[in-house]
């Protein structure tokens, strides 16, 4: 019962991390290194306003603001600067990570004696029986409105622009609109995300730890494919559903490996040779060839 | 009026293999002008439409409509009030969108695309009559995603979706060369039926010789970034196939293929 309660915890804290990396990774065609950093990003201005004695509430915006700063950078070095979308990203992540260490103040900062959105009063008040849930309550509401949101935008005039752009920038052009403009939007909206994902985990562990984003564009790309293309038989699941359900899925098994005696020294080259596999075997890179028929 | 004053595109400048395309290259489209540019390839005629259309940078001269020069005007902005038809059936349009999804963002083309809900369901019926008068049959499919068509049903789309909202100009490069004879004929009445009624200054590069010489009031033959032939009023209507096939002949061996 506990393993499946902190599976569903942290499967609802990576689902927001993927919703961002599906609009760069899936909708933009855009491989987003930012993400590695945007994640801790995220952690160390939770950090640093927590220990500030700021109401825990407040970082949620604070650290999706602060993620789509690191994205607009990253946009306008790919865009404007014409670097390499896969350099553009490692430039921001490299840098980040000393503007993260400097944010947070140290390399490891704990919060277990501070208030968290999982820890304060209003909690202390609900009865003993319904405590134990409350995180995942708690999370499961974030998701959820980030999920909502998140499809509500997709059918915005805005959201269907997005859409185009990375199925096809010509098309943005013939439409009178500067398919870059629209990359860098787009990569703002998903590093706020992941910089989102990043806060709650912060307060959800309760402590900040700089190597904390490390893989973590790899987790969730795992998240993204495993949702889209395990659940492709369900047409009726919107892909935003899939990505929410293919976190959990993945975080699922993952604790399962674990449980089952897998050493946690050897989990990052399982994830990367399943990642490998579901790619390959999924037929991810069909959608390129088909864009061309 | 578009005009093209003194135009010069040199392709791979300041390596041995530079080529001047365009040497001092001057044209003059009055409004509501039809006209077909055919040519051999590397004649220029792309290079001329992505020059207009802003796609390529240029060396020198100027692009002017209307007596304004739009000569620093990025491409997205050009476009604004162009309509571009490409070769390739599938850059018209949005493959992992539905046909509705596809209509209404072109629809939105020269208004803000800001938070407000894309897909206008009071107007699905608008766009299903637009498609019907197509004869493919897309009118029924308005769910269905675009990449699931076939070339010459999401080129009638990408020509319908350029020319949905109000623009001055219409581009088309060589846009019924991946299509089927039937198909392409579908497409170039389709053409000539949006042309006149929506009184477009346009240009249609084309392979196809009897397209030339059927449609519009204009012929451009270009040859090495020249124009090689510019007729129209009266020479215009007699003009037949066989002339131009006899002086693009010419060309060619001048040229020695």
């Amino acid at each position: 019962m506990n393993l499946l309660l902190s599976v569903l915890e942290q499967g609802l804290i990576y689902a927001v991390l993927a919703l961002g990396v599906y609009i760069t990774f899936r909708i933009l065609d855009f491989p987003d290194m930012t993400v590695d950093s945007s994640f801790p990003l995220g952690a160390a201005v939770t950090a640093l306003m927590i220990q500030a004695g700021i109401a825990p509430l407040l970082t949620l915006p604070v650290s999706m603001l602060a993620g789509a700063l690191a994205g607009v950078l990253t946009g306008v070095i790919h865009v404007k600067l014409k670097v390499r979308d896969l350099l553009s990203g490692i430039i921001v992540m490299t840098g980040l990570y000393s503007v993260n260490l400097h944010v947070a103040g140290r390399a490891n900062v704990q919060l277990f004696s501070f208030n968290t959105i999982f820890k304060n009063d209003m909690i202390s008040a609900l009865p003993a029986g319904i405590q134990p849930y409350a995180p995942v309550i708690i999370l499961a509401l974030i998701t959820i409105i980030a999920k909502i949101l998140m499809d509500a935008y997709l059918a915005t005039r805005s959201g269907f622009l997005l859409r185009a752009t990375g199925d096809n920038p010509t098309l943005v052009a013939t439409l009178a609109k500067d398919a870059g403009m629209v990359k860098i939007l787009g990569l703002s909206i998903a590093n706020a995300l992941v910089s989102l994902s990043g806060c709650i985990m912060c307060q959800y562990q309760r402590y900040f730890d700089i190597s904390m984003g490390t893989g973590t564009l790899v987790l969730a790309v795992a998240s993204v494919i495993v949702g889209t293309q395990l659940l492709r038989g369900l047409r009726f699941l919107r892909a935003t559903t899939a990505v929410v359900l293919g976190s959990i899925i993945y975080k699922g098994c993952v604790a399962l490996a674990l449980d089952m005696g897998l050493s946690p020294f050897d989990l990052k080259l399982v994830t990367a040779a399943l990642l490998l596999v579901i790619i390959v075997v999924g037929g991810h890179n069909r959608k390129k060839v088909k864009r061309h028929a | 009026m578009l005009e093209l004053k003194n135009i010069v595109k040199i392709y791979q400048g300041g390596t041995v293999n530079e080529t001047c395309l365009f040497n001092e290259f001057n044209l003059t489209i009055p409004d509501k002008q039809f006209v077909c540019v055919v040519g051999s390839n590397g004649s220029g005629k792309t290079s001329l439409l992505n020059i207009i259309c802003g796609s390529i940078p240029i060396e020198d001269g100027a692009i002017i409509i209307g007596g304004k020069s739009i000569t620093a005007m990025p491409e997205h902005k050009r476009l604004r009030r162009i309509g571009r038809v490409y070769q390739d059936p599938s850059r018209g349009t949005c493959p992992s969108m539905t046909i509705l999804e596809n209509m209404s963002m072109a629809d939105n083309k020269g208004k803000p695309f800001n938070l407000m809900p894309c897909v206008n369901r009071k107007k699905a019926d608008e766009y299903r009559a637009m498609l019907a008068q197509l004869g493919l049959g897309l009118e029924d499919k308005m769910g269905v995603m675009v990449g699931n068509l076939s070339g010459g049903q999401r080129q009638a789309m990408a020509l319908l979706m350029s020319t949905m909202t109000p623009i001055e100009f219409l581009i088309l490069d060589e846009h019924t060369a991946a299509l089927d004879p039937k198909t392409a004929e579908i497409i170039m009445e389709l053409t000539g039926k949006i042309v006149a009624q929506k009184q477009l200054t346009t240009i249609m590069v084309t392979h196809n010789l009897r397209y030339a010489v059927e449609y519009g009031d204009r012929l451009l033959m270009m040859h090495q970034g020249h124009l090689e032939l510019d007729i129209s009023g009266e020479k215009r209507k007699g003009l037949k196939v066989e002339h131009l096939l006899e002086r693009f002949n010419a060309i060619s061996i001048e040229c020695g293929n």
